[in-house]
């Protein structure tokens, strides 16, 4: 499934806010956060959600984001 | 299945402001303010609460909380925290000040509140620099480090040693909780929010002073990536100021 | 009124301003004020309000920045060198728009200086005091009623300009003991909500108290808003006093302690034929311009004399516009002036103009 028809968004990143810290991309424990190959409005490349669906919704992305850019949701049963 | 099936694990704190932050990329001051304005949504205090924000890199943190703020004088924040505190002794008042801000032109405030037992809480941001001006020596600026006033590293014959905030306050009787905590990694941020959240429980106990020392990064002034600001904290920042609890009240932990 | 008390000045002038519904002091020990402090230490309290000595007088005008944004009415008192350490936080005081009341028992200066009473600190009050283009209300009691009743006003003004007034009186009014009787004691708590405060934001916007604009509009547009207050000042709340100006050719300027001496050396001049008056500003920002203006049409000289080396008459030379010649004599380290040497300067200047 590619990002954009995906359903369910469990990770949500403020992409034209992101100011390429990179500091989520290696907390991820499934890597799937990588980042992007345009430019946001800020003139920096962003974070990007390679694959909702491996998502652990464990919310390490959003805790250490210095700009509170990321919401992390679960599946509620 | 609609997104409304899935519940929020990590979200934006009701008790800050939604303004962007001016701070830096990956500075970890953002990620303070977040862990403040979860433990004020926590702790249900956002309506009373009362902040007030340093002169330095955080001179703008009145923007950034959705609570009553005061900007005060470089170095006065623990002096306009007692003023309120004083006329409002049934409100919760934070101070959120860098090591310029608290260990060098305030010194004599935070002693005192420190010394008096003032009731509040104070968010002590240190990372070894002069942010806001451009990466100036700050009183916690280690031995070695090169800045834009020690362009040959700090010497301690000419300026002295990195100045331990946490262990000198520690001392005071008016001082009822210190702890130094970090912001390097995912575990120490967890453990900063444990911190302040106590801190803040402290104050709302009425047990005294409380002030939480959070070691933090300047990727721009160290002149280092973000990620590489992390492993310089902690490779260098963590040996000269060993994050612990350096005096609790008992019965802190059940707070 | 109540009836009539014989006490020091320091003292009187700290009661008053409880009885103005000040019940937060923050200060910091200085002589010749010390009373102020140690009166309000004792008394506060049994007011329900709160004493903090603080641990320099910088931290103190910073405690009051924080009590007023509060919404509290706060005061604090030092002398001369204390102030200059106050200045700062009054800068941001203004620029944050908080309402107080600072008292001044001025002292010799400048450095250490002296502990004898003086008005050295004129120009510090009303035109430099710190950074910014800003100004304190200052008013002058020439007595210890008169810093009674101008103390009272004092926390209205502040609330009416949220801002800071300042009580500029100097060692000799703060140590000095007469009768005074005080007006009725007000309830703060019955004072109108100040809703800009932060108390908590309980049901309403949040409310932030900040004097940084880095917008230079923002800014310009805080200065043009002070200086509007500023000119309502000059229009509504200027205060003087005039005695014998009526048929007066000469007229002595004066204010506080030196318009008392003043006083008797135009008093003796009078008994000696030289038909001479006093004006004495009491509000020395917004300066009385006006009464020494139109006095310049009528006198053939003014003499202004002041515990310094010449300070308010400056003030004098703007009003006067070089109408009339403008003399000045003074005594500043804390050295007294005294009628005979003021009533010797008088009939110099008759005789130089006639």
């Amino acid at each position: 499934m590619n990002k954009e028809e995906a359903e369910i968004k469990k990770v949500n990143i403020k992409a034209d806010k992101c100011k390429g810290c990179e500091l989520c991309i290696e907390v991820c424990p499934v890597n799937i956060l990588s980042m992007s190959e345009a430019i946001n409005e800020l003139g920096y490349h962003y974070a990007e959600v390679d694959d909702q669906d491996k998502c652990l919704s464990c919310g390490r992305c959003a805790v250490m984001c210095p700009d509170i850019l990321i919401k992390v949701y679960d599946i509620n049963e | 299945m609609k997104q409304d099936k899935l519940k929020e694990v990590a979200g934006y704190p009701d008790s800050m402001s939604g303004r962007d932050m001016h701070y830096c990329p990956g500075c970890t001051q953002g990620i303070i303010h977040r862990l403040i304005g979860e433990v004020i949504d926590e702790l249900k205090i956002k309506e009373e609460t009362i902040g007030i924000a340093p002169v330095g890199c955080a001179v703008l943190a009145y923007d950034y909380f959705d609570i009553d703020m005061q900007e005060a004088s470089h170095g006065r924040a623990p002096a306009v925290a007692t003023g309120i505190k004083r006329v409002h002794p049934d409100k919760m008042v934070f101070t959120y000040q860098g090591d310029g801000d608290l260990a060098s032109i305030g010194t004599a405030e935070i002693i005192h509140a420190a010394n008096r037992g003032e009731k509040i809480t104070t968010v002590f941001v240190n990372n070894a620099i002069y942010g806001m001006t451009g990466g100036q020596m700050a009183p916690t600026t280690l031995l070695g480090q090169k800045t834009k006033t020690t362009p040959r590293g700090r010497s301690s014959e000419e300026t002295g040693n990195p100045l331990k905030v946490s262990e000198m306050l520690s001392m005071l009787d008016g001082a009822a909780y210190i702890v130094r905590v970090s912001t390097h990694d995912l575990e120490n941020i967890n453990k900063t929010k444990q911190a302040i959240k106590k801190a803040f429980k402290v104050q709302q106990q009425g047990l005294g002073f409380a002030l939480v020392e959070v070691l933090s990064t300047c990727p721009t002034n160290w002149g280092l990536s973000p990620r590489q600001a992390m492993e310089w904290l902690e490779k260098n920042m963590i040996p000269e100021f060993p994050p612990r609890v350096f005096c609790a009240p008992e019965g802190v932990d059940e707070l | 009124m109540g009836e009539k008390k014989l006490m020091k000045g320091n003292e009187a002038i700290a009661e008053a301003a409880i009885r103005a519904g000040c019940r937060y002091f923050f200060g910091y020990p200085i002589t010749p004020q010390n009373e102020i402090p140690a009166y309000m230490s004792r008394r506060l309290p049994e007011e329900g309000g709160v004493f903090l000595q603080a641990e320099s007088e910088v931290a103190a005008s910073n405690m009051v920045y924080g009590a007023a944004g509060a919404g509290a009415r706060v005061m604090t008192s030092s002398s001369s060198p204390g102030i200059s350490l106050k200045a700062e936080g009054i800068s941001y005081i203004a620029a944050a728009e908080l309402p107080c009341v600072i008292v001044n028992m001025m002292r010799g200066g400048p450095g250490l200086g002296g502990i004898e009473p003086s008005q050295s600190d004129y120009f510090q009050a009303t035109k430099g005091m710190a950074h910014g283009n800003f100004h304190l209300l200052v008013m002058a009691p020439s007595s210890v009623q008169e810093g009674v009743d101008l103390m009272s006003q004092a926390f209205d003004l502040a609330d009416k300009y949220r801002g800071p007034v300042m009580l500029l009186g100097d060692g000799m009014i703060g140590q000095m003991m007469e009768p005074v009787e005080f007006p009725e004691k007000i309830d703060p708590t019955e004072l109108p909500p100040k809703e800009w405060a932060t108390d908590g934001a309980r049901g309403r916007e949040k409310n932030v108290i900040n004097s940084l604009y880095l917008d230079p509009d923002v800014l310009e547009n805080l200065n043009w808003k002070l200086q509007e207050k500023y000119e309502q000042m000059q229009r509504e709340d200027v205060k003087y006093e005039e005695y014998h100006m009526e048929d007066a050719v000469v007229a002595v300027i004066a204010y506080g302690t030196a318009a008392r001496i003043a006083l008797d050396a135009v008093q003796a001049a009078r008994e000696d034929g030289i038909r001479v008056g006093l004006i004495r500003p009491i509000t020395l920002f917004p300066f009385p311009e006006q009464v020494i203006a139109r006095a310049s049409a009528q006198v053939d000289a003014f003499l202004t004399t002041e515990l310094s080396t010449g300070q308010m008459v400056e003030d004098v030379r703007l009003a006067v516009k070089g109408r009339t010649p403008v003399f000045f004599h003074g005594r500043p380290g804390g050295n007294m002036l005294t009628p005979e040497e003021l009533l010797e300067e008088i009939k110099k200047i008759r005789g130089e103009v006639q």
